[in-house]
């Protein structure tokens, strides 16, 4: 038994649990249970990144994504719905968008894997790179990062401003 | 044997271990739990199973594997038959980056006493307590059962206020310390009490320890469960093993919270006076001793909290979070970072933060004093 085994196990087992799960999310008819399944998905693409030494990102994933979106997903379609919620059929038309978009978006991928990051290796060699990202983000990335929580910000302000009541 | 083989051998021990200590909790807390509200209620409590009835609760546990596990009519199944696993499970997982005592040394090996030790290791524990939200909301809805779907909704909702008071509120510990290492910050509070970040934070204690009564839904932040309202919220149509998994669940996280506030706030493993640790396994015995000691007195604050406070209603509930405790949060880490970046003693740091408490508190207590008068 080795670490390379090891890792390979836990690769495929993510590989299955991403694969599988994205399947419910798409071809589910209840929507609770395509949230549900999301789950699944975001989980296993944490694992992904914390295989490739990703640990802040990793992290970071689980608690935006799966601790914060998808609570907010859920607790939307429960509070809105009556409990059998069922989702309409797709039409033929829609499948053949969904395929066609899928494909350009894995071409997209490929060629920015190839072209740009063709010599280097898959797996970096394994520390934690959080003081690295935390140097980066307040020094050289300091105004985009700004920038961005910002905007974050304007827009949290401007969704409390729209459902405020008008009866004052 | 290569060295690969022995740490794994070593890291499924250690679970083994973490794992007996964290399910071995639940029926000494509960029935801890039922002997103190006992006392503090003037009643003998359970008194009938064993010497003192000590083993009741292992008698209840017993019983409950012969219990019939009813599947009601109208359910989603699957959803149903995930939501206690998925309950649980984040529970133990969080109980993995705690460090239950200092690294030791075994047969000429070094052993951290935390099954995994890593850089992100308490936002790690963050990441995954978080996890345990989606049982609930899951348990109520797949229940079919208008009282369950509204105890996992008012879990959902009370998780995000709470949540992102307790997240903020160790921001000023990771400020002091510099470290996201659970490992790390409890080493750095080694050398006698008054090394502990809760006299550093005293702020930052409090928000964190209220926080984390409603992130573990105990009383009085027990709306999602509330049984005079909700005939037992999410759980309502759950029975046997399943019910069981829930009420294990919530025991079990009362320990690991518990375990983690006094990790992050009352020295974690350390001793309350100065104690230089060998790498023995003594030591470690030490260590772990004080840190249940710890775990002991906060689990002793909680169920005390649950025999002297009445459950809040829900916009109170709502205002404490938004209102009260997240400003208090934010105001925490921005002296915090003021005093950090200055370079000023800790103990500036902690006379602020008792009196942001002092005076919240006047103010607080004036406001619903007037509010009350104003209402006759």
């Amino acid at each position: 038994m080795s670490p390379e085994i090891v890792q390979a196990v836990i690769f495929y087992f993510l590989a299955a649990m991403l694969v599988v799960s994205c399947a419910i999310v798409v071809f589910s008819h209840s929507i609770v249970n395509a949230c549900f399944a999301l789950l699944f998905t975001l989980l296993a693409v944490a694992g992904f990144y914390a295989l490739l030494g990703a640990d802040f990102l990793a992290v970071t994933q689980v608690v935006v994504y799966v601790g914060g979106i998808l609570v907010l997903l859920l607790f939307g379609i429960l509070l809105t719905s009556p409990l059998p919620i069922v989702l309409g059929v797709a039409t033929r038309r829609t499948y053949y968008l969904a395929v066609a978009a899928g494909a350009a978006v894995f071409a997209m991928l490929m060629i920015i894997v190839r072209a740009f990051w063709a010599g280097q290796p898959a797996v970096p060699e394994q520390q934690s790179t959080l003081e690295a990202l935390g140097m980066l983000l307040l020094g050289k990335y300091l105004f985009p990062f700004e920038f961005a929580s910002l905007t974050l910000l304007a827009a949290l302000i401007g969704a409390a401003y729209l459902v405020r009541r008008n009866d004052r | 044997m290569n060295e690969f083989l022995i740490y794994s051998l070593i890291t499924i021990a250690k679970i083994g271990v973490v794992f007996g200590l964290v399910i071995g909790s639940v029926p000494v807390v509960v029935l801890a739990e039922r002997k103190l509200l006992g006392w503090m209620q003037v009643r003998p409590g359970p008194n009938r199973v064993g010497p003192w009835g000590l083993l009741q609760t292992l008698v209840d546990a017993a019983k409950v594997f012969f219990k019939e596990n009813i599947i009601p009519d109208g359910v989603e199944p699957l959803t149903y038959r995930l939501a206690p696993i998925l309950v649980i499970t984040p529970v133990l997982i969080s109980a993995s980056v705690i460090p239950f005592g200092p690294p030791v040394t075994i047969a000429g090996r070094e052993i951290t006493l935390a099954i995994a030790d890593f850089d992100l290791s308490l936002l790690f524990f963050f990441a995954v307590a978080t996890l345990s939200v989606y049982g609930i909301v899951l348990a109520g809805w797949s229940s079919n059962n208008k009282w369950s779907l509204m105890g996992g909704l008012r879990s959902s909702a009370q998780m995000f206020s709470y949540e992102i008071t307790l997240s903020l509120s160790i921001v000023g510990i990771l400020l002091t310390s510099g470290t996201f290492r659970l490992t790390a910050i409890a080493a750095q509070q080694a050398g006698g009490f008054w090394h502990w970040n809760m006299f550093l934070q005293p702020l930052g204690f409090v928000l964190f320890l209220l926080a984390a009564i409603a992130e573990v839904n105990r009383t009085p932040f027990d709306l999602p469960e509330a049984e005079s309202e909700l005939t037992g919220g999410f759980h309502t149509e759950y029975s046997g093993m399943r019910f069981v998994m829930f009420y294990m669940s919530e025991y079990s996280s009362v320990f690991v919270m518990s375990s983690v506030i006094a990790t992050l706030f009352l020295g974690g493993y350390n001793p309350p006076f100065p104690y230089t640790f060998g790498t023995s396994w003594f030591d470690g015995a030490i260590g772990l001793f004080w840190l249940l000691a710890k775990i002991g007195a906060l689990v002793f604050f909680f169920i005390w909290l649950r025999g002297t406070l009445p459950r809040l209603r829900y916009d109170e509930l709502m205002m404490l979070g938004w209102k009260i405790l997240l400003p208090l949060a934010f105001l925490n880490l921005i002296v915090t970072a003021i005093l950090v970046a200055l370079n000023w003693p800790g103990w500036v740091l902690g006379l602020t933060g008792v009196a942001a408490l002092i005076v919240t508190d006047l103010v607080v207590s004036q406001i619903l004093w007037r509010r009350r008068r104003a209402a006759g």
